[in-house]
């Protein structure tokens, strides 16, 4: 109910790499800990040191399993929060225009003072990004750090989101993936990122950049052979190693 | 007005002012010391991020790093000093007053000064001021001092420090910029923190570079390895000697490096039954001696331009002698470490091993780089390039917690050596201030202890043989811990875990003190936690305690704290100062030296103090020589601050080595500097000195560095430091327990000691799987989650979110077996006891071997955590079924469940069996532990609803500045921080005020 741009400027977004996530919630909490004093101040815990603590995160790190056929399984880190969509249900979803895309930037936002905590925007959300705070009544999500990445107030290294600028493996990119030239969407081209469920027809702007394949350079080089010996056992080695003379 | 269909306007404000002040300084959510930025507004916490400009994170940080607020806001946290009115564990206390308190303290403690000083123990945890705790234990008399490395890795640095002269983890590092092929051997699951990730972020980023995880579990880190090599836990040592052996088969061998390097080409003597059998022949003047090919006679081995044999057998006097590496080769081309032998037991394929072993060979010696670096070598002589072997390796916990782990991880620096690649491009760096000589000294003390007279040194040392032992004439051991006795002869780090059990069995002898800090050994830090805490509660016929006193220190309420009878506070990592020393661990990298601070950037609301305070006022109550001036007045009446800026351990060297000598501008040598701190706190809170080209490689042999390393007090003497392949101080235990020498074992430890104390690594299984049969087929470990690896996690509000319960993960076969689905209950039984938790299925575990994440279960009534949290009612510790002792000898003796040459805590020796649970078992943890009084602790963050809003009063007023362009930022940090732009808060001493160096 509530519209879409038709356009907008830039369409800022994240990349995330699945080669080098490994999974340790830096992003997760790192995000929380500058939101909650952010945009969308605070993001409520309940119970915190009771039996059910629950709070609101905008990043969360689902950690799952993959095992092939054949047995093998991959451990996967999947880092999650709001992927920004171009055709953003949980805008379109919004019965008083409290969940809104910006048009200069394409960033999805909440207008907390609008948002009725009807929770529609959260069933349409195809990627479950979506973050009720029980305690406001209403619902909040990922900013992408709006409130820093244009804040002259803070130094230039801190002007990106708060999951970027922490992430230890190096593993999390932002920047305007409507721009075929900038970092982001050339870092996506190159290692073929890919947008989230696109067959739920969102357009997510944020790309996942899949494990890369296995290194294998030595392996090719020798054609998984191993080493070959020198001489048939110890005592023919150690013949050998008699007469070798080094230098110091 | 706004209605359906229209997007509403919101007034987005995209430039407030979100932060008024911000502070630098370091971390301490676990041991790593990343800088920190810390941020206020309205004075009050409002964000920590990484400082871009510190040497040991550039900027980034991790998810406890990023809990620092919950921590500091946490409702565990201690208030004030408590005295116990209740019995031991009822958590029954009165609070007082400090002067009580410390009055109490100097009380009980000066008794035993005066009397015994042995009836002291005093053990820290992960506190990083033992360069201060340990003097203070000397100073105050007693060898029983020791700290958190004799159950976490000891057996990483004393086999680093006997071989290498540096070590993995805190005395080096791989480099991540050059290598080629990177090795991580168990690794549980993150240790360390930021650097190991940011390095696998950047490795993995460049082409042509391998990453190889070997561990039986396949997470974190080997989640994201090009292969994951799933090993039968215990078995590194064989798997890296079969590597050795197909090297060696192969001749992929760096024989220059080996003969210029390490000791591969001294002879040693070959005379069995001989009280000079494995040492190595010396000259009149000490020096090992090696065979000239070339000139075909006996030279000294430290004597540049010889040229070594390294096989090959020369009598000298009649004694037949053989160089280190003939004895090397000949143990590792045995077949018993042959890759067809060994895949069995490695759970490992023979034809993976040799294809691993190839693949080492070929990133070392096909990928070989060349650096052209003009260096000097020891001798003098001018070099023009640096070669390197780009093949790197980092191991930890993993080889470290197994009985075996000292030969696994000397193992795995032969590896190392035979490839040439420590120390050079690509491979292994050692960090400042190692490498030190192998080993490094100074000795162990506490030969002699006296009443009222402080230790001849350090109670922590290296042993070069059984004449630096601390035993009784009749072997009887001189510590509570039994360190560097015959049972443990290169205990470095003591044996913290045996203490409590020592002590409580008054074996060697009773104690009167037991005086903890920041250690949880009433819970996740201790074997066998049923017993421990029996031993601190039981009682003598007469009602009275066993260990009659216990203080302990720390910051929050733990399971520990309800068993002390006096308990002081201690502050939190933002209320404190603290220096990260270079006479102790510091924030050094490869590329130079480094060291930092930690400054009060909040103050305690609350009547804490400072442990580091309280032990420099202690020492100075007690009258502590270096404690007190000649007059008996404090010598450091501005405590902390004031020990940090102006105590001198050796003319000119002090805690800290920015910023020394009166002007301020001497490095690492320089008398005390009244502004050191504030020089410290105006650059970001830490110093570095960059290396130049010329010093960073090679160091062990490199004069550049060798003359400034001794210049900062580093080492003894520039003289060249050699590798050790071949361990003498190791085969001068095995000649003693053999009856040579001036010290001998008891006869009852002589076969232990011969056979653990080989010179030349080699591997054995680990001990508890030996004992323990068939009825316990599955090994058991523990790993701890990257959002609370070394910290104190299961209190904070937002990392116990993520992690709250843990469970055992269990290969889909061994579940099978007992018939188990996925979140059954089962028990976890091995040959000493059992506990309940649920199971988690998974694939990517070594199909024997189960796990679980460690310290998650915790116990009712502890961290401020509420009744029925999953941490205590679903949360276990398979520290319950570890055994803190061997099963019994012949005449009932029992070892530590430990590393028989260091002493390291074999917790990943575990064996267990699984039995699915009963309906009506399933649903809670057992053994559950009563639940203690609860104390009135403050909740600071909580509001009264019991809802935790941080932040909700922080909002921003607007800036009015105009909206700054956003930026591309990719991937890895470091290429964003701008470096070198001149002082400004944060940015370091690199570059000085006007831009000058």
């Amino acid at each position: 109910m509530t519209s879409l741009p038709a356009k907008t400027g830039k369409k800022l977004g994240l990349v995330i790499d699945l080669d080098i996530c490994v999974g340790c919630h830096a992003c997760a909490v790192n995000c929380k800990e500058w939101n909650t004093g952010g945009h969308s101040a605070p993001l409520t815990d309940s119970d915190p040191y009771g039996a059910q603590p629950s709070g609101v995160w905008f990043n969360r790190i689902h950690t799952f399993e993959v095992v092939s056929d054949e047995g093998d399984s991959r451990t996967v880190h999947f880092p999650k929060s709001c992927l920004h969509c171009e055709d953003a249900p949980c805008v379109t979803v919004c019965p008083t225009g409290a969940s809104y895309k910006r048009e200069e930037d394409g960033i999805v936002l909440v207008n907390g003072d609008t948002c009725i905590g009807c929770k529609l925007c959260s069933w349409a959300c195809p990627y479950g990004a979506r973050e009720y705070d029980e305690d406001a009544g209403v619902m909040k999500k990922c900013t992408l750090c709006v409130d820093r990445i244009y804040n002259e107030t803070l130094p230039p290294d801190m002007r990106v989101p708060a999951c970027v600028s922490t992430c230890p493996a190096g593993a999390r990119s932002f920047g305007d993936l409507g721009d075929p030239d900038s970092d982001v969407s050339r870092l996506s081209a190159d290692r073929g990122g890919y947008a989230l469920m696109p067959e739920q027809g969102a357009k997510p702007v944020n790309r996942y950049l899949p494990p890369r394949p296995r290194k294998t350079v030595a392996e090719e080089a020798l054609g998984g052979a191993g080493l070959t010996p020198v001489a048939d056992d110890k005592a023919g080695l150690m013949a050998r190693w008699l007469d070798k003379i080094l230098s110091m | 007005m706004a209605g359906p269909f229209t997007t509403v306007r919101e007034q987005v404000d995209t430039t407030p002012q979100s932060i008024d002040r911000t502070e630098y300084t370091t971390c301490y959510m676990c041991a790593c010391r990343c800088g920190i930025r810390v941020h206020f507004k309205n004075d009050e916490l409002r964000y920590i991020d990484g400082n871009p400009d510190h040497p040991v994170n550039r900027g980034v940080l991790c998810g406890k790093g990023s809990a620092g607020i919950m921590n500091v806001k946490s409702p565990a946290r201690l208030t004030k000093p408590l005295k116990r009115v209740g019995p031991r564990g009822s958590g029954e206390f009165e609070e007082i007053e400090w002067d009580e308190a410390l009055a109490l303290a100097e009380d009980w403690l000066g008794t035993v000064r005066k009397t015994d000083p042995r009836r002291l123990a005093f053990f820290t945890g992960r506190d990083q001021s033992q360069s201060l705790t340990g003097w203070w234990a000397g100073r105050f008399g007693t060898p029983n001092f020791a700290a958190h490395g004799g159950f976490c890795s000891v057996n990483m640095a004393a086999a680093g420090l006997y071989s290498i002269g540096s070590s993995f983890w805190e005395f080096g590092e791989p480099d991540w910029e050059r290598t080629k092929y990177f090795m991580l051997f168990g690794v549980a699951e993150d240790h360390d923190s930021n650097p190991i990730k940011m390095g696998i972020g950047h490795l993995k980023s460049r082409e042509a570079a391998k990453f190889v995880s070997i561990n039986p579990v396949k997470t974190g880190y080997s989640a994201v390895a090009d292969e994951w090599v799933g090993i039968r836990p215990g078995t590194d040592g064989l798997f890296a000697g079969a590597l050795i052996h197909e090297l060696l088969k192969a001749e992929k061998v760096d024989w220059d490096y080996l003969a210029r390097y390490t000791n591969a080409p001294w002879l040693v003597i070959q005379a069995p039954g001989h009280p000079d059998d494995g040492l190595f022949v010396r000259d009149r003047d000490g020096n090992p001696l090696l065979l000239d090919g070339k000139q075909k006679k006996i030279v000294s081995a430290l004597e540049p331009d010889s040229s070594p044999i390294l096989v090959g057998s020369v009598d000298i006097d009649g004694q037949r002698t053989v160089p280190a590496f003939h004895l090397l080769a000949d143990r590792f081309l045995d077949d018993a470490y042959a890759p067809d032998t060994v895949a069995e037991t490695c759970g490992i394929p023979a034809d993976t091993i040799r294809r691993i072993a190839a693949e080492l060979a070929h990133a070392a010696f096909e990928q070989t780089i060349e650096l052209d670096i003009e260096w000097t070598d020891w001798a003098g002589r001018k070099q023009d390039k640096v070669i390197g072997r780009p093949v790197s390796m980092h191991a930890m916990r993993g080889i470290s917690a197994h009985s075996n782990g000292f030969h696994t991880c000397r193992i795995i620096h032969v590896l190392q050596m035979i490839l040439g690649s420590i120390d050079v491009p690509g491979g292994f760096r050692s960090k400042p201030p190692f490498p030190r000589p192998v080993p490094p000294g100074p000795k162990p003390a506490g030969h002699n202890v006296r009443a009222d007279k402080p230790l001849e040194g350090m109670p922590l040392g290296f042993p070069t043989g059984p004449e630096d032992l601390l035993i009784e004439p009749d072997g009887t051991p001189k510590r509570i811990d039994k360190a560097y006795s015959w049972e443990h002869p290169l205990a470095a780090h003591g044996l913290m875990q045996m203490v409590i059990h020592n002590a409580w069995k008054g074996d060697p002898y009773p104690i009167d003190v037991l005086f903890l800090y920041m250690a949880n050994m009433g819970w996740n830090s201790s074997m066998n936690v049923p017993g421990v805490l029996h031993y601190l509660t039981d009682t003598k016929e007469d009602g009275s305690y066993k260990i009659p006193k216990i203080i302990y220190s720390d910051a929050f309420y733990s399971e520990t704290v309800p068993y002390a009878d006096l308990v002081l506070p201690d502050t939190t990592y933002l209320e404190r100062w603290d220096c990260i020393s270079l006479l102790d661990r510091p924030i050094c990298s490869a590329e130079g030296p480094g060291d930092s601070i930690r400054h009060p950037v909040l103050k305690p609301d609350r009547d804490v103090r400072p442990f580091q305070e309280v032990l420099i006022d202690l020492g100075a109550r007690l009258g502590l020589p270096g404690f007190v001036k000649e007059d008996g007045s404090p010598a450091y009446p501005g405590g902390y601050p004031d020990y940090i800026v102006n105590h001198e351990r050796a003319p000119g060297i002090g805690p800290l080595a920015g910023w020394r000598g009166e002007l301020g501008v001497d490095q690492g040598r320089g008398g005390p500097n009244p502004n050191q701190l504030s020089r410290y706190i105006e650059n970001g809170g830490f110093w570095e000195m960059p290396f130049t080209e010329a010093q960073s490689w090679l160091k062990h042999a490199n004069r550049d560095y060798l003359t400034l390393a001794h210049r900062m007090g580093w080492i003894p003497s520039p003289d060249r430091i050699v590798m050790q392949i071949y361990s003498e101080p190791v085969q001068r235990f095995r000649l003693a327990a053999q009856g040579y020498g001036p010290a001998l074992p008891p006869e009852e430890h002589r076969a232990r000691v011969e056979k653990y104390f080989d010179p030349i690594p080699f591997w054995y299984p680990p001990f508890e799987g030996e004992s323990s049969g068939d009825a316990y087929p599955l090994h058991a470990l523990t790993q701890r989650p990257m959002h609370m690896y070394h910290s104190w996690g299961s209190q904070n509000a937002w990392l116990r979110q993520i992690t709250n319960q843990n469970r055992l993960f269990v290969h889909p076969d061994a579940a099978a077996e007992i018939d188990a689905a996925d979140q059954d209950w089962v028990w976890v039984v091995s040959p000493f006891g059992r506990v309940k938790t649920q199971i988690k299925i998974m694939h990517g575990v070594e199909a024997g071997t189960v796990w679980t994440w460690n310290a998650i279960g915790k116990r009712r009534g502890a961290w401020g955590l509420k009744d029925g949290a999953p941490e205590t009612e679903k949360g276990f510790l398979l520290n319950h079924v570890i055994t803190e002792l061997l099963p019994p000898r012949d005449g009932g003796f029992r070892y530590a469940n430990a590393d028989p040459v260091t002493g390291q805590a074999a917790w990943y020796d575990l064996k267990v069996r699984l039995e699915k649970c009963t309906p009506a078992e399933a649903g809670a943890t057992e053994p559950m532990f009563e639940r203690f009084h609860r104390p009135d602790l403050a909740d600071p963050a909580t509001d009264g609803d019991g809802t935790l809003r941080y932040g909700a009063s922080q909002h921003a007023e607007e800036s009015g500045k105009a909206e700054a362009t956003p930026r591309d930022w990719v991937g890895n940090r470091e290429a964003h921080a701008h470096r070198g732009s001149g002082v400004r808060p944060g940015h370091g001493n690199r570059v000085s005020k006007d831009g000058q160096e």
